[in-house]
């Protein structure tokens, strides 16, 4: 993985005290509140419903055991003893005190980390596939492109007092696990009719109150011009988006505003003007430099089948599940990438202590495993795991409570923090993932219903991706009340589509009720071989809505 | 009001002229409406010209006019309004302009850094806009990773050494 250099660590070193100085001008009262909040939000810290939350950055979601450990020491000594990984992969202190922050920050430092633009009209902490680097469907790896945009983007001179947040989105797979059609720009690696790698740049994605897929704006960015093309759609927007109202801000609004052959021609001009003064033409050295960063382990030749992973598979029951539901194939035979669920049935999606960050570090080093992803799903990844070593890792996970078998199943919900800790949130979004996890905790009924991916979030800003879950949930305040509003059909995939809305929500009393009548319904009337999305876009939202309001009619007779 | 320039207070040499008021003698900066309006009798005095753009307007209306022009006035109507940053940059690389840009409102100490380095030379702030913040500024961060229209070496240029 990425390790700074003199300039790099000195950049954040610099960046700390730069953000140290303007708490203690806020402390001392130099700057308003008001003043204070865009500068706080660009390092990454909130002012919620109780306390503040400091969300730090994991870039591109990799992290090193040294890096898990320190963010597990920070939690203990400066909160409450865990963190919450959120869909943009980074991970989120919910209790820190503001005169702590520069010291936390000082900490993460010496681990080459920080909290820089995770928040904040700026550009946003870059994301990636998850299996990144480990995947056999993938090009190459898109993390040496992440952190190139990384470096790019950082206090950007241009681009730091954006009209709105910018988020980008690097993809190298056909099937898309980093749901880029939802970013404000998503950058997928492709090889063109010669052969030639580059780059499918498309933008105007976004979810919140009004959502859009991205829109391809360009069909083959060559290698060497990717920067020049970024900084062409980001100038457009920073110069003609809007700026009057606050919902209408981001680049989706102006991409849909003026139309996608529009932007295009605007992107285009100023891309042929950046290219033609060349101030950021990326040489292959540079490329081939940080992509160094990024080879992968030395895979050792181990010849399939793996004799001890088959024999613990037949053996035990509980490991044979795991397997077939956190494993995904690895380029090297005699490898797995494995899933470690953070959706235990009734916890908390995308929590975990820092005891559980510290043994999953201390497993790290056991086995040889240089680096952990966060997935925007809220899980954590090991990306190089040797198949023999499989079930001693699994009986590790299962002590600590980390070997939930549930990954990509009915349980693996996406949810934001809602009301429980969100200042911006209408209502509660985790009781309800854990109360619908609870109803279908049942492992034999998961595997039966399939992939089936639910989403939830507790307020229109759509945290928790409800917009492109195949089951989206989203919280409501009506007169006072939570209510709980279901839409079918989204998908954050290759498939990228905007969930139907149903119709009028329900309260949290009947919510997991309704779902399950949803999912039943489909069982009944999935033809062979579908999943509930695939289900759902042949028959329609008529059947579902059919049975959802069951309750609401009984109620009313 | 004395504004910043060369990282010392200056004299402002130029006075402001409202829409609808008389111009005075000597230097002077008005509105892109009246520099429209009245572009021939404007350029044809003898004393250095201004124009103060507005936050949604883009240099480019001044087209070739630019390069007769003493001062770009910039305009922030608010610090979080950051299309200025964009409009700076577009001076200095698409026009090639050279002359003063101003920066002209509720901009912050902590925008001056990257204000520099898109092409600002010249700050009409508030009261905490000082010589002294702005130097203080322009040291916390070291480094840069962006090629912008400064010409400051950027980390790559440096790790190339």
């Amino acid at each position: 993985m990425y390790r700074y250099d003199e300039f790099d660590a000195r950049f954040v070193a610099e960046r700390v005290e730069q953000f140290a100085g303007q708490v203690a001008r806020r402390l001392a009262g130099e700057l308003s509140e008001d003043e204070f909040k865009p500068l706080r939000l660009m390092n990454g810290l909130y002012l919620q419903l109780h306390a503040y939350m400091l969300r730090i950055a994991v870039p591109y979601g990799t992290l090193a055991p040294r890096q898990l450990r320190k963010l597990a020491d920070v939690a203990r000594r400066f909160d409450k003893g865990y963190g919450h990984f959120t869909t943009r992969t980074n991970m989120q202190l919910n209790w820190p005190r503001l005169a702590d922050v520069p010291a936390i920050l000082r900490e993460l430092a010496t681990v080459e980390m920080h909290a820089i633009q995770t928040s904040g009209n700026c550009i946003r902490n870059v994301t990636a596939d998850h299996f990144a680097g480990a995947t056999p469907e993938e090009i190459e790896d898109p993390r040496p492109l992440c952190e190139i945009i990384r470096q790019w983007s950082s206090l950007h001179p241009e681009f730091t007092f954006l009209a709105r947040k910018f988020k980008i989105a690097v993809g190298a797979t056909v099937h898309d696990r980093a749901a880029l059609l939802y970013h404000d720009m998503a950058v997928e690696i492709v090889k063109n009719a010669e052969g030639r790698t580059g780059y499918r740049v498309s933008a105007g994605g976004g979810m919140g109150r009004t959502p859009y897929i991205a829109q391809l704006m360009c069909e083959f960015v060559e290698r060497e011009d990717i920067l020049a093309y970024l900084e062409a759609v980001l100038r457009v927007y920073n110069q003609d988006s809007r700026r009057d109202n606050i919902h209408k801000q981001r680049i989706k609004i102006l991409v849909n505003a003026i139309g996608a052959e529009e932007m295009r021609r605007r992107v285009a001009r100023e891309f042929e003007e950046i290219k033609a003064q060349g101030y950021l033409r990326l040489p292959q050295e540079e490329l081939d430099r940080i992509a160094a960063y990024f080879a992968p382990p030395k895979f050792e030749p181990i010849a399939e089948p793996v004799a001890e992973y088959e024999a613990a598979r037949t053996k035990d029951k509980r490991f044979a599940d795991w397997c077939a539901h956190n494993l995904a194939a690895h380029r090297a035979p005699g490898y797995a990438i494995a899933t470690i669920s953070l959706k235990p049935i009734g916890g908390v999606p995308g929590d975990c202590t820092s005891e559980q960050m510290e043994a999953i570090a201390d497993l790290m080093d056991a086995f040889g495993l240089a680096e952990i992803r966060v997935s925007h799903e809220q899980n954590l990844v090991l990306p190089h795991v040797k198949k023999r070593d499989l079930p001693a890792i699994f009986a590790r996970l299962s002590e600590l409570g980390l070997a939930t078998p549930n990954a990509g199943l009915v349980t693996d919900i996406i949810c934001c923090p809602g009301l429980d800790y969100c200042d911006l949130a209408n209502a509660r979004s985790i009781p309800i993932a854990q109360k619908i996890a609870g109803r279908f905790a049942d492992l034999k009924r998961q595997e039966e219903i399939g992939e089936l991916k639910i989403k939830m979030s507790g307020c229109i800003n759509a945290c928790g991706h409800h917009h492109a879950g195949h089951i989206g949930i989203l919280g409501v305040d009506k007169k006072g009340v939570e209510h709980y509003q279901l839409q079918l059909g989204g998908s954050g995939a290759e498939d990228a589509a905007i969930g139907e809305i149903m119709g009028p929500g329900f309260t949290a009393k009947e919510i997991t009720d309704a779902v399950e009548r949803v999912v039943d319904e489909y069982l009944r009337l999935r033809q062979p071989g579908e999943r509930f999305l695939d289900t759902y876009r042949r028959v329609g939202m008529e059947p579902f809505k059919n049975v959802a309001y069951l309750e609401q009619l009984h109620a009313a007779y | 009001m004395p504004l910043i320039k060369n990282g010392d207070w200056a004299d402002d040499e130029f006075a402001t002229v409202a829409d609808d008021a008389a111009l005075p003698e000597g230097a002077v900066i008005v509105s892109l409406a009246r520099f429209e309006k009245e572009r021939a009798a404007l350029l044809a005095r003898n004393a250095r010209l201004g124009v103060h753009l507005a936050a949604p307007q883009s240099p480019e209306a001044l087209g070739e006019d630019v390069h007769r022009l003493s001062v770009v006035v910039l305009d922030f109507p608010a610090f979080k309004d950051g299309r200025a940053f964009s409009w700076a940059r577009l001076l200095r690389t698409r026009l090639g302009y050279t002359g003063e840009i101003r920066a002209h409102g509720a901009f912050l100490v902590d925008q001056l850094a990257h204000m520099m380095r898109v092409g600002f030379t010249a700050f009409d702030g508030d009261a905490r806009i000082t010589p002294q913040a702005l130097a203080s500024a322009l040291g916390e961060i070291s480094y840069r990773y962006q090629p912008a229209p400064d010409g400051q070496k950027t980390i790559r240029q440096l790790r190339a050494r």
